[in-house]
């Protein structure tokens, strides 16, 4: 958006402003981040940036803090129970969430508005919240403290992005699509795991991805649902960070970062799939 | 076209009525049998309950009152997928995200049908509609005619009795709309199938079917082929929905079973066919084909009642020519003429005289 000749000293006084401010937001946004990952690699057992880091000498270097992560029971326990506990709520997530909005998006489906917003709601109510309820009603009934309280837990928590990244992709979804598939002698079941569900893939792994990452990440009800038994990586990272300050938290944290650079990028690329495939198919 | 008397009705709406709120009817007291291998055209105004209509058959809508039956059987209760209709919607319907010949298949795959089954069939359906190069497109990659064309074979690949289409050509410009016409008609004289098609293109309903039921208000106002449908219309709703069609008004002052006369509200009389009127001195509306006016004395019976015209506008529409005229009061009076080397081109302001033969001129009722 290059400027037009005719622009005032004002204009372009105000297109170089508007340039910076824009450049520094971002900054702001990501530089906590980015931050992160140099301090990752630092030989001494301290959060900050040593002059030999400085001066980029490779002696101020090291991989000891992932050898940690990646070899020390501390950080490999939690990091297997977050891939055991991560997987399965995205599932029943995915499950449960693509049902809900293919169902409310259903034209003869009374209330719509209000159980489209009580599904919603653990996105919105304040997580500790949730927390406090959930911890009282799954200690009633015998699931605080087991692996499929914290499973169901998280589940409840991802079920809001699927509702809503499937319902985005429903919206565009042409209801003469299934008509035509009955039609052509196709059950409901066959209609909907061959016509409809191809077509709002993109919308389910992108829900899914969100509630993957949402369990992975989550501290705050693990603390409440889980045992020692259960204990997650970011649950592990919070102890960390309170009671060793080790820098092998952000060996993990770069660990997470990559992880979550790759899902996104995969949902990016699949995004793209689905808007050649529709926008093609808007003859 | 198969006589109705010599088969059992393939497809029966029997006293079939439906509303949506529980309040007002869309389609109000349907009946209707269609024998097999028809082309059966339902045309209407939007609203008129003609698509209701259609998808009920389909299954997609419920009948509120009334038993649909095909082949004999009632299928109120039958869902769909079940009911082995082939379908041909507006916008194509066919499945972005499969190839043509998977969008093909998909019917036969349902019916668990062998491969080298499946594909013979694809195959042969593709060929029928000429598109058998494009087999490995994507319908996104296809142009708006060919994709009818591929839906047009998807609905008839696996071999339905019974086809329903839902204004297939809507979309398509005029010149492909009216060449898919043919190819349709023509594809259906050869497969012997029965076709109930929707449309509120009267001159597509004219082109194509054997019958054609004119819909307004939830009511069929006349059931009757292209010709009579035309010729003979029923109620002034009819005469002005199908074709172009000049009405005059006026009061029925002499009537036997074969004609009338009727006074126009400007005084002048003149002789009509009376089709609903039932007594002298009911208000009717005659209704004239532009077409069926001559204005040629030399041309006229002898006895005919005539009427003076001014000519108000001539247009040139090159194989017709269109001539508005103002007749007893109505300035929307039009006649056409065919562009013949011997015709004459009337000149806006001239005085002419019309006639007819009092058989085109139809009286009906006042509505």
């Amino acid at each position: 958006m290059a400027l037009p000749s005719y622009a005032t000293t004002g204009q372009r006084v105000w297109h170089y402003t508007f340039r910076t401010i824009c450049g520094l937001i971002l900054f702001y946004l990501i530089a906590p981040i980015l931050v992160i990952i140099p301090l990752s690699f630092n030989a001494t057992d301290f959060f900050t940036f040593t002059p030999e880091m400085l001066a980029l000498d490779p002696a101020g270097y090291s991989l000891k803090h992932y050898d940690d992560f990646f070899n020390n029971i501390d950080w490999q326990g939690p990091l297997w129970n977050s891939l055991k506990i991560a997987p399965m709520a995205t599932l029943l997530a995915v499950a449960l969430g693509t049902l809900a909005a293919v169902g409310l998006s259903q034209s003869h489906v009374p209330f719509k508005g209000a159980i489209m917003a009580i599904l919603i709601s653990p996105m919105i109510v304040p997580l500790i919240i949730s927390a406090a309820g959930m911890y009282f009603f799954y200690s009633r009934i015998g699931l605080q403290g087991t692996y499929w309280g914290v499973v169901l837990a998280h589940a409840a928590l991802g079920i809001p992005f699927v509702i809503i990244t499937v319902t985005a992709t429903l919206v565009g979804f042409d209801k003469s699509l299934t008509r035509a598939s009955a039609s052509l002698g196709a059950g409901p079941i066959r209609t909907f795991f061959k016509v409809q569900m191809p077509l709002i893939l993109p919308g389910v792994v992108s829900g899914a991805l969100f509630a993957f990452i949402t369990s992975f990440d989550e501290v705050v009800v693990v603390m409440f649902m889980g045992a020692a038994g259960q204990k997650t990586l970011p649950w592990q990272m919070f102890i960390g960070l309170r009671e060793q300050i080790s820098p092998t938290i952000l060996a993990a944290a770069t660990v997470l970062i990559a992880v979550s650079v790759l899902l996104l990028a995969t949902l990016e690329l699949l995004r793209r799939r689905n808007e050649r495939m529709r926008g093609l198919s808007a003859a | 076209m198969l006589q109705a008397s010599q088969t059992a009705p393939f497809v029966e709406f029997d006293r079939v009525q439906k509303s949506y709120d529980g309040q007002t009817l869309v389609v109000k007291d349907l009946n209707l049998s269609i024998p097999r291998g028809e082309f059966l055209t339902m045309l209407g105004p939007s609203g008129s309950g003609k698509t209701t209509t259609l998808m009920m058959l389909a299954g997609f809508e419920t009948a509120t009152h009334g038993e649909i039956r095909l082949g004999g059987r009632n299928i109120n209760d039958v869902p769909p997928h079940k009911r082995g209709i082939g379908m041909v919607f507006q916008n194509y319907a066919l499945f972005p995200h499969m190839s043509v010949a998977e969008n093909l298949a998909f019917p036969l795959e349902v019916r668990k049908m062998d491969k080298a089954e499946r594909d013979a069939k694809v195959r042969r359906a593709l060929d029928m509609v000429q598109m058998g190069q494009f087999a490995n497109r994507r319908p996104a990659q296809l142009s708006g005619g060919q994709q009818q064309r591929i839906a047009l074979a998807r609905a008839l690949v696996f071999e339905p009795e019974l086809v329903l289409m839902d204004e297939p050509l809507g979309a398509l410009d005029k010149q492909l709309r009216e060449h898919m016409q043919f190819e349709i008609k023509h594809l259906h004289d050869r497969l012997g199938i029965t076709v109930v098609y929707v449309t509120h293109d009267q001159t597509e309903a004219l082109t194509m079917s054997d019958r054609v039921a004119v819909f307004n208000d939830g009511i069929v106002q006349q059931l009757a082929p292209p010709d009579e449908l035309y010729e003979a219309p029923v109620n002034s709703f009819v005469a002005q929905f199908i074709g172009e069609n000049n009405t005059l008004e006026g009061i029925v002052t002499a009537l036997d079973r074969e004609k009338c006369v009727v006074r126009l509200d400007s005084g002048d009389e003149i002789d009509a066919k009376p089709v609903n009127v039932s007594r002298v001195g009911d208000r009717t509306r005659v209704s004239i084909r532009p077409e069926r006016v001559e204005f040629n004395k030399a041309r006229l019976r002898p006895d005919a009642h005539t009427l003076r015209a001014r000519v108000e506008e001539f247009i040139y529409m090159g194989d017709m020519f269109r001539t508005r005229l103002s007749v007893a009061g109505n300035d929307e009076f039009v006649i056409k003429s065919r562009n013949a080397p011997d015709q004459v081109r009337l000149q806006p302001g001239q005085e002419i005289e019309i006639g007819w033969l009092p058989e085109d001129c139809r009286a009906l009722d006042a509505a």
